[in-house]
């Protein structure tokens, strides 16, 4: 049971990179996401920037990054700002897209009530888009605890280490414990986020 | 910077590129590695996904997998297949061809359910036949966003085949794992140089595709595509 | 000719679109299909080209079972026309024209001379050819898919609503078309609608159907207006409300003004409509 201790401290440290990770990819991408769809040309910058970004695979990124923010590679903030990155290259797009499909109509028919455009986006175009942003975020959170494993080659700590361990003595069950947790890790965070959709937009239950 | 400099110097020696086990073999190995994963992943979802998108069966379970599919680490799959299968090439083959089929498949069946079903409907009217119907009228309006998924899944691929070499095989991830355990940081920052403009050039390629189908008029001027943006 | 022989239909979700119809439609006519939305207009439609094949009953085409014949092979000896057109977005309005001489293996060459003989005959100038669909207007869109629907020289044309999604002016100039183009061709036409002056404008006969496809009325638009069977059908018609029963008043300058019973003017007639001929 040595085991289940060291795998549940696993798991917290993954958490301690991801769970940052997510939370600022998501909060980040909505000024991001506004901007880019309020000012024309600066979306094109804005969403092609982020697409850029996606096309960057992670390891490399891990190893590139420390030369432009001056951590170490294995610093916690070194990793949690590349899932960061990741996260936002997924994120401002779909919020982008989420923000930018609240019906033309019902925008003008808040500002014919005479919501200022600050107004309209807290009170009509955030809650519209409530529902595309979830599975954006979904989509983030999911592929972020995933990736996290890979920092594990560099020796950042993580359930990814379960899988360098596991590979380099040849132990099959710290693989697929590994596997198992983060699966479960990604499921249980879905949910939460899914059971946060429903309490926060009741209006999107079907 | 220092690093940068000295990782530029080392990318700029003819020595890093020319010669077996160098760069220029590697980036070979490397594209060769995604080349053939994305094709065995194509063959086996894009039919799948076509047939998913005609007929509307079995989309919810093809959800449901893709989706548990996309939640599994990429590094567990790859440590556990090569304990199973021996460190070389197969190992890291399974492991990509597993992380290309989800989005392969899904941009298979969605661009086939993007097209508008009234469009379909006019053209079974007309006497085509399925496969007529899936041939003539469905590949080529959903054709955009089946070419999104491959493009996805190149990417994917892209990125991972760097792992390939922590289980023993080739492809650029050689010398970024070299660099790491020898703490030679300009090789393996060059090296993850490498890695990320080689991604990037493939997706430029995609990009260019996927805008000279936009120009097609027939398929530029359908709603589908305006409501897509 | 076609007959519905108590034919229905009842979806895998338990709707029961169509009860039991039947119906006989002589060949060389048009009849029409009028009735609000959801009482089963394009289901009947769709028994006929096997688009839907009913749970009870049959559809005959001279005498002979339509679930007899191949689908695919029936549907491409019969004509369907739609609303919004239902053109393949991503061809030319030429290849759109020629999709069925193509499917039934006509060289391409011989089957674009047949498309462009159609163009001119819809009334569609030469030079739109090579358009896509998305470079025309709703009314050009319209004649392009009625052209799509000869093209293979069907002797029974199908449209549903075909002529719904365009203003009223472009609608009635298609319809005057409609009917010059069927006094040249004599087709047997099935046209379904739920506007009551397109029934009466284009119909031999028409067929008023209530929800669940069940006919409250068929006959000639003349006994229609004249008798209407129920009141389901006077109200369908505007009857009740007197949309349809006028009264003319003499006008000062001559001729007579002419208004329903509401008082709502609706047009003026000569003086002598005798000595002007019919109009
Ligand atoms: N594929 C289907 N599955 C289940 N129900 C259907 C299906 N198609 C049509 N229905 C139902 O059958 C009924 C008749 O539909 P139909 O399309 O024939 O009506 P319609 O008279 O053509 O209406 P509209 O004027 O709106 O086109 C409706 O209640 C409709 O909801
Ligand atoms: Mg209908």
């Amino acid at each position: 049971m040595a085991n289940a201790g060291h795998i549940l401290g696993l798991t917290g440290a993954h958490l301690q990179l991801s769970l940052p990770a997510i939370a600022a990819a998501f909060l980040l991408s909505l000024p991001l996401a506004r901007l880019a769809n309020r000012l024309r040309p600066a979306r094109a910058l804005i969403l092609g920037g982020t697409g850029l970004l996606y096309a960057v695979p992670s390891l490399p990124l891990f190893i590139v990054l420390p030369v432009l923010i001056g951590t170490g590679v294995r610093d916690t903030l070194n990793v949690i700002v590349a899932l960061t990155l990741f996260g936002l290259a997924l994120m401002v797009r779909s919020a982008a897209d989420a923000l930018d499909a609240v019906d033309e109509d019902t925008r003008l028919a808040a500002t014919a009530l005479g919501h200022s455009s600050r107004g309209r986006f807290w009170t009509v175009e955030l809650p519209l888009a409530g529902p595309a942003l979830l599975a954006g975020l979904r989509v983030v959170s999911v592929s972020t605890i995933s990736l996290v494993s890979v920092s594990a080659v560099l020796g950042v700590q993580s359930l990814g280490s379960l899988f360098t361990d596991g590979f380099q003595r040849g132990i099959v069950a710290a693989v697929a414990a590994g596997i198992a947790m983060t699966v479960l890790l990604a499921l249980l965070l879905d949910l939460l986020l899914v059971l946060l959709g429903r309490l926060l937009m009741p209006w999107s239950r079907r | 910077m220092n690093h940068l400099s000295a990782a530029v110097d080392w990318l700029l020696d003819a020595q890093t590129w020319t010669g077996p086990g160098q760069l220029g073999a590697r980036a070979t190995e490397h594209l060769g590695y995604t080349a053939v994963a994305v094709l065995i992943a194509a063959v086996i979802a894009l039919p799948a996904g076509l047939a998913i998108g005609h007929t509307g069966r079995g989309r919810a379970a093809a959800v449901l997998s893709s989706g548990a599919v996309r939640a599994l680490p990429t590094l567990g799959l790859l440590t556990l297949a090569a304990l199973a299968a021996g460190v070389g090439l197969v190992a890291p083959l399974i492991a990509l061809v597993v992380l290309a089929v989800p989005s392969i498949l899904a941009g298979a069946y969605a661009g086939v359910e993007s097209v508008d079903r009234a469009t379909v409907d006019a053209a079974r009217a007309q006497g085509m036949n399925a496969w007529q119907v899936l041939w003539r009228v469905e590949v080529p309006l959903g054709l955009p966003i089946v070419i999104g998924g491959l493009r996805l899944a190149v990417l994917q691929v892209t990125a991972t085949a760097t792992l390939a070499a922590y289980v023993g095989a080739g492809g650029l991830g050689r010398p970024l794992f070299l660099g790491l355990r020898t703490y030679d940081y300009p090789m393996m920052l060059g090296a993850s140089l490498v890695v990320i403009l080689l991604a990037i050039l493939l997706d430029a390629c995609f990009e260019v595709v996927q805008r000279l189908l936009s120009y097609a008029p027939g398929l530029a001027r359908t709603g589908r595509l305006r409501e897509a943006r | 000719m076609i007959e519905f022989e108590r034919a229905g239909k009842t979806y895998p979700d338990g709707t029961v679109a169509v009860g039991e119809f039947s119906l006989r439609i002589p060949s060389h006519t048009t009849t029409v299909l009028l009735g609000s939305s959801g009482c089963g207009k394009t289901t009947l439609l769709r028994m006929v080209n096997r688009m839907v094949d009913p749970t009870s009953g049959r559809v005959l085409i001279d005498g002979e079972d339509v679930a007899q014949e191949a689908p695919v092979a029936l549907r491409r000896r019969i004509g369907y026309v739609m609303q919004n057109s239902g053109l393949l977005p991503h061809r030319r309005v030429i290849d759109n024209i020629a999709t069925v001489p193509r499917l039934t293996g006509m060289p391409r060459g011989a089957a674009h001379e047949r498309a462009r003989e159609l163009m001119r005959t819809v009334g569609l100038d030469s030079g739109l050819a090579r358009r896509y669909p998305g470079q025309l207007s709703g009314g050009q869109q319209q004649r392009v898919g009625v052209a799509r629907a000869l093209a293979s020289d069907p002797n029974i044309l199908l449209m549903d609503e075909p002529f719904g999604a365009v203003d009223p002016l472009v609608r009635m100039e298609l319809q005057r078309e409609l009917r010059r183009l069927q006094t040249q061709l004599r087709k047997t036409i099935l046209f379904v609608t739920h506007d009551i002056d397109e029934a009466l404008a284009l119909g031999d006969q028409i067929v008023v159907l209530q929800p669940g496809g069940q006919i409250a009325q068929a006959g000639t638009p003349e006994e229609i207006v004249a008798a209407p069977a129920n009141d389901f059908v006077a109200r369908f018609l505007g009857l009740d409300a007197g949309r349809r029963s006028l009264r003319a008043r003499p006008q000062p300058g001559g001729g007579w003004l002419v208004s329903d019973a509401g008082g709502r003017p609706l047009g003026v007639l000569p003086d002598d409509p005798a000595r002007e001929g019919p109009g």
